[in-house]
């Protein structure tokens, strides 16, 4: 048989996991025990963490890298892909993050950013990447950075879907736009975006991201889930609202239900019935001071 | 096209060129009406518990006796064999094989390749395979279209059509297409 010549780690290979976590739940966890009830509850990915953002929020203090004994620990115990979280412009967390095997590195606002002025250079890693954004501009500047993953940002932590819901509206809406823009007006919309122009023409020709979108940031209900998948979103994110709630497994399972079947109301229904305990206590993100807000980190 | 997890656009897209009418089924009912079924990439775990818990099973296993076509990309590979190594997930275990998940490595080792598939003239296939699961070996009908490095990656036993790569990832038709004919 001859030698079949191999490409390794191509720009395929990334945006494809990606695809292939398409109508799923990531979930945050902060151990092994957590890592499990997650894929039992048909998690598609874990986001391995030392603490979770509601916990990060009331703590205070610099956000890291979690501890690698902590994300080695859920790689063990799970077969889905594992996530793991890097400060914004930590090119070097990234690095480590890389040479441990995790499967998809997080550029976090979560976390206290490294550097205010640049982000990592994604395209400089074998290992795919996924960062938040606030709108279309931010979404673009990130994949020209090498981002093969999208994710509204929300309020993480806040157990509030109200940033989410800005977000997604915010991303899906100046998409539609692009799709009305004629040829010669482009390279302004890019000026005026801030955005690579080529990504500009691409969108407004395809009429959406060149990698999937998802949304994060305040998901604590399967109702939220429903909501930012019928707003535009391909899969969520859910952080604190799995384990701050009272009832982990099950609320687990009954956000996978209406993530799976957000369109039918009937199903969410009973995804909501299948609770047994209280949801996250919520915060109201209007009486959260501007310095407070994990959003606004990134630009 | 089974929708309840993965990259059920990506699949969706490469069906809408050739001659079927393709649609995106979550429900036993739904599946029922099927004449054939697209099991796509995914988390192989997740989409065998939706299967379980949302009692699918049934109407795949309908599908599958009437002799329609049923193919399984990477995570639907999965859940098609009969034997996964050191696991003991949720499968269908219809075709005669034995995979094993992930075992190329992690994310960081996935990789594209170019294949020669017996059924198919031309142009090799380009294959992209991603946390890709290995077959480590086939019997009784089960018949091997295409390997990688001496091992199968894409077989066919009756109406059922296993492959661990991902075609529909780069636009690829042909696989997709030999479906098509086995339904014929």
């Amino acid at each position: 048989m001859c030698e079949q010549a191999v490409d390794k780690s191509t720009w395929r290979n990334k945006v494809g996991l990606a695809e292939m976590l398409r109508n799923g739940v990531i979930m945050d966890v902060t151990n092994a025990e957590q890592a499990k009830i997650a894929e039992d509850a048909g998690a598609v990915s874990v986001m391995a963490l030392e603490r979770v953002p509601a916990d990060i929020r009331k703590e205070g203090g610099v956000a890291r890298m979690a501890d690698l004994k902590v994300i080695e620990g859920i790689m063990e115990a799970v077969t889905i892909p594992v996530m793991a979280k890097c400060r914004i412009g930590h090119f070097a967390e990234a690095q480590v993050l890389e040479s441990i095997g995790v499967d998809f590195i997080d550029e976090s606002e979560v976390l206290t950013p490294a550097d205010e002025s640049f982000h990592v250079d994604k395209h400089a890693f074998k290992v795919p990447f996924v960062c938040g954004c606030t709108n279309l501009a931010e979404a673009l500047r990130r994949i020209g950075e090498g981002a093969a993953m999208i994710r509204t940002k929300g309020e993480a932590g806040s157990g509030n879907i109200v940033e989410a819901v800005r977000h997604i509206r915010a991303v899906v809406s100046h998409l539609r736009k692009l799709t009305t823009l004629r040829d010669d007006e482009l390279m302004t919309e890019a000026k005026n975006m801030g955005a690579p122009y080529e990504l500009v023409k691409e969108i407004a020709h395809t009429g959406k991201l060149p990698v999937p979108n998802f949304s994060a940031g305040g998901i604590a209900t399967p109702a939220d889930a429903a909501l930012v998948r019928q707003l535009g979103a391909e899969a969520v994110f859910v952080g604190s609202g799995i384990f701050k709630s009272e009832d982990p497994a099950a609320r687990a399972q009954a956000i996978v239900h209406a993530t799976t079947y957000y369109e039918d109301p009937a199903e969410v229904a009973k995804a909501c019935r299948g609770l047994e305990g209280a949801a996250m206590v919520g915060i109201d993100v209007r009486t959260l001071p501007e310095e407070e807000r994990l959003a606004t980190r990134g630009w | 096209m089974l929708a309840l997890q993965g990259d059920v656009e990506e699949h969706l897209a490469v069906l809408q060129r050739l001659e079927c009418e393709p649609a995106a089924v979550k429900t036993a009912a739904a599946v029922r009406e099927c004449d054939g079924l697209v099991i796509p990439g995914g988390e192989s775990t997740t989409i065998g518990k939706l299967m379980e818990r949302f009692e699918l099973t049934p109407a795949i296993e309908e599908l599958h006796t009437q002799g329609k076509p049923i193919f399984g990309t990477c995570a639907g590979l999965i859940l098609l064999a009969k034997e996964i190594v050191g696991s003991d997930q949720f499968r269908l275990g219809f075709l005669d094989a034995q995979v094993a998940r992930n075992a190329y490595g992690r994310q960081v080792d996935s990789f594209e390749t170019t294949l020669s598939v017996r059924g198919i003239e031309g142009d090799p296939v380009r294959a992209v395979f991603i946390r890709a699961p290995v077959i480590e070996r086939v019997w009784g009908e089960c018949e091997v279209l295409a390997e990688f490095g001496e091992r199968p990656v894409l077989v066919r036993q009756g109406n059922l059509l296993g492959g661990a790569f991902h075609p529909e990832l780069v636009g690829e038709t042909r696989v997709h297409q030999l479906m098509l004919d086995m339904a014929r």
